[in-house]
């Protein structure tokens, strides 16, 4: 019965969805006055149908998966009686049909946010926000119900499911993909604010404004979504990596590197009205970027662990909607570009032209991913031939531009807006340059053989760190030792995110560099009672036990840590078999510490042979979750503590 | 200098990074491919291409494990590879089962740096699964 009444429920969402599309863009752009603000008011109460509708769905098909209705053709076939509440939940959005539909609960939370939320903007472009993500929101209803219903009834019921594939049992499940959706479908909103500006024919820096914490919002959840991805792979694949450049990870990566080009470029449009177009650009492009990357991947097109089974149908239904996409609003762009015209020129010395230096590198790391990722398929198309384009690729072209944009996200806030740069800019680099010379020095007597990459990098988080200090050092500097706590409470909220931010940033490369050049890797057969060296510390193999876990059984290695002669830690690496699933999974035993981990994996033997061991010492790993938690802390300040708009009384047409 | 040349500089400017990102791309691009091969498809010019990635099922048989060294061949039924690997085999590894190995060639055997098997069990590499098809031994269930 729940599951035909959120099937209905999904129903009443298309008409609503369907209204909230239409009516208040006729409303605002043919009927007449009365009825004109009727019909742009109904969007909210459109929007709140559809939010309502979707959530009452959704939270059937949770029910279903918690209470195992194997009736429901999605449950049977992706979760199991006999398997912990958290991923009976977890496993909803584990699969396609469920993932379609967290997808698009998420959009209408956004859609409810904007309709119900006290942002001051003004009522049409609000109406036409509405609408064009009733219209996204009636694209993804459409398929999720045409092509991907998880309502789908098995009669007769079997007994029981056939289980949530083992590596997906995971609190990592229960937390990535929502979170990484929640940064995917908040760029719609971006995405809705570009097309109705299009729309309006305007772009001006309210516009700007109103738009900001929304692509904020967006660029924290997904910054955190890929660090929770990263950090899921890191622990459960026990690959011992925690970036593969595997084509889901680029295709979450692209969307986010479009994302922060965004998050910049449209400041500039706020502060100063320039690069309207670009904005508008970018908003459509870091979208359809996020589309690419939750369903192009999904459709089985790329191989990669994360794609699902996939059927045509489906793939050319998600080629439909991205052509579409894409395809209106650039038509959309042709016809009212030309209106979109800045005010002034750039001067080439400022912080509109430093932030225009960012945009560019970001956009052309975004290409470098595009093309990293695409070229494969692209050319099994054209000539059959069947190719990777692995790591070194990424290494030869992403980083050297990525370290550009390291050397001038120091230098860039240091510029005023309009013209000029800062009086303290030149104490400031000058004690930038000696940080980035101390931190290669310090990184060149403590270890051998570093590479000039390796030291540069490090000479990189130096400059970075130094630069974000000194800046802040320098804007309360002027003022007396009272005055100065006051100062710093009088620094607006943006300001303050983005050295928050910037500063992740530093702390994001001291941990990729610090687990890229220093790591030491063990792999060996050993048997119980032998002792393994790792990086100054022993391992003691002591013994391999049997145990049972919840829905699996497993072969556990007891492995003795010691330092100096003195027990630090035991660690369990393990090997499970879940039954119900007839898999098998890998589970790697980690010490994390802030100055590094140790982590240990558990290969195939038996006591007569010896088992195969991977051992790794990981220096400041934990620095790149670390960092990126304070990007989004960042974004988060500069939502949280923006000052009050300044009253504008322009009227869009 | 007036608006007009400084727009010209600027132009300039993007044009020769554009140019010089584009170089470096395509350059990186070309030295870093890994082109994917099943047995029956390797001839002596590509096995001197370098990096190679071979995919199809490990012969029954063949596997000879010691220590951390294992031996195996590599087959699609129509050819046989030998693969020498120095490291930890995936979970998943055993004789029948679908991986693919990269690696480069040396004095006619493949010395593989990695081996790939996924952790799903019925899973099979989609390179392997297409070439089995072609080669008409596929045994298995074409919706996975």
């Amino acid at each position: 019965m729940i599951a035909e009444l959120s099937h209905f429920a999904l129903f009443v969402a298309l008409i609503a969805s369907c209204c909230q599309a239409i009516l208040p863009l006729y409303g605002s752009l043919a009927a007449r006055p009365p009825r004109a603000a009727w019909l742009m008011a109904s969007a909210d109460m459109f929007t709140v149908i559809a939010g309502v509708t979707v959530l009452f769905a959704f939270s059937g098909l949770v029910w279903s998966f918690i209470s195992s209705d194997f009736s429901v053709a999605l449950v049977t076939n992706h979760s199991h009686s006999a398997k912990p509440l958290i991923y009976k939940i977890s496993g909803t959005w584990g699969n396609h049909e469920g993932s379609l539909l967290l997808w698009i609960v998420i959009l209408v939370l956004f859609s409810m946010g904007l309709s119900l939320g006290r942002q001051q903007m003004h009522a049409v472009l609000k109406s036409r926000v509405l609408a064009v993500q009733g219209i996204v929101t009636t694209a993804f209803l459409a398929f999720s119900l045409f092509t991907s219903n998880p309502f789908t009834r098995l009669d007769p019921a079997p007994v029981d499911g056939r289980g949530l594939n083992p590596i997906l049992q995971d609190i990592g499940l229960a937390m990535h993909p929502p979170m990484l959706y929640l940064g995917y479908v908040g760029l719609s909103m971006a995405f809705a604010f570009a097309v109705a500006a299009l729309i309006n024919g305007r772009v001006d820096k309210d516009w700007a404004r109103v738009m900001r914490p929304w692509v904020s919002a967006a660029w924290c959840a997904l910054t955190l979504g890929i660090a929770l991805g990263s950090w899921w792979a890191y622990y459960e694949l026990g690959w011992g990596g925690w970036w593969f450049w595997d084509p889901v990870e680029n295709a979450s990566l692209m969307p986010w590197l479009a994302a922060t080009a965004l998050l910049h470029s449209s400041l500039v449009v706020e502060k100063t009205g320039q690069l309207k177009s670009w904005t508008i650009l970018l908003a459509i492009l870091a979208f359809s970027l996020s589309l690419v990357g939750t369903f192009i991947v999904r459709s089985g097109l790329l191989t990669s662990v994360h794609s699902f089974a996939s059927d045509p149908a489906r793939g050319v239904f998600v080629l439909g909607i991205l052509l579409v996409a894409i395809g209106i609003p650039l038509a959309l762009f042709a016809w009212r570009g030309p209106q979109l015209v800045s005010p002034t020129q750039t001067q080439l010395i400022s912080r509109e032209a430093g932030l225009i230096a960012n945009n560019f590198l970001l956009t052309a790391a975004t290409l470098i991913v595009l093309i990293g990722t695409f070229y494969p398929l692209a050319l099994e198309v054209a000539t059959g031939a069947r190719i990777t384009v692995g790591p070194p690729y990424f290494d030869a072209t992403f980083t050297p531009v990525m370290s550009v944009l390291v050397i001038c996200m120091a230098i860039g806030p240091l510029l005023v807006w309009r013209s000029g740069i800062m009086p303290s800019a030149r104490t400031t680099l000058t004690a930038a340059c000696i940080g980035a010379s101390l931190a290669s020095l310090a990184a060149l007597s403590l270890v051998n053989g570093l590479s000039a990459a390796a030291v540069a990098g490090l000479g990189l988080a130096g400059w970075l760190g130094i630069s974000v200090i000194g800046d802040l050092l320098f804007r309360i500097k002027p003022f007396g030792p009272g005055a100065r706590l006051q100062r710093l409470k009088l620094i607006s909220g943006p300001v303050w995110g983005m050295w928050v931010a910037h500063f992740g940033m530093v702390i994001f490369l001291i941990g990729a560099l610090g687990e890229g050049l220093f790591q030491t890797e063990v792999i060996t057969r050993a048997k119980p009672g032998e002792t393994i060296m790792l990086a100054g510390q022993e391992a003691k193999f002591t013994d391999v036990e049997a145990r049972q876990g919840p829905n699996y059984q497993t072969e556990t290695a007891v492995i003795d840590l010691f330092e100096n002669g003195r027990q630090i830690t035991t660690l369990y690496p393990e090997k499970r078999f879940y039954p119900a699933a007839r898999q098998t999974t890998t589970e790697a035993a980690i010490r994390t510490r802030l100055s590094g981990d140790h982590y240990i994996v558990l290969g195939d033997g038996d006591a007569e042979k010896g088992y195969t061991l991977r051992l790794y010492h990981k220096p400041l790993v934990s620095f790149i979750w670390l960092g990126t938690i304070f990007m989004a802390f960042g974004g988060g300040i500069a939502i949280l503590r923006r000052r009050p708009a300044i009253k504008t009384t322009v009227e869009p047409t | 200098m007036t608006g007009k040349s400084k727009r010209l500089a600027v132009f300039a400017v993007i044009a020769a990074l554009l140019s010089g990102g584009g170089f470096l791309v395509l350059s990186a691009l070309q030295e870093n491919i890994v082109l994917f091969l099943t047995p029956s498809e390797l001839t002596p010019e590509k096995m001197t291409a370098g990096q190679l990635r071979i995919g199809g099922l490990v012969e029954e048989g063949s596997v000879q494990i010691d220590g951390l060294q294992a031996r195996f061949s590599i087959t699609d039924s129509a050819a046989v590879v030998s693969v020498l690997f120095n490291g930890a085999l995936p979970d998943l590894f055993r004789e029948g089962q679908g991986i693919i190995a990269q690696g480069r060639f040396e004095d006619n055997i493949f010395r593989a740096e990695n081996v790939l098997a996924k952790h799903d069990e019925t899973y099979m590499p989609r390179e392997v699964a297409e070439s089995l098809k072609e080669q008409g031994v596929w045994k298995g269930d074409s919706s996975k």
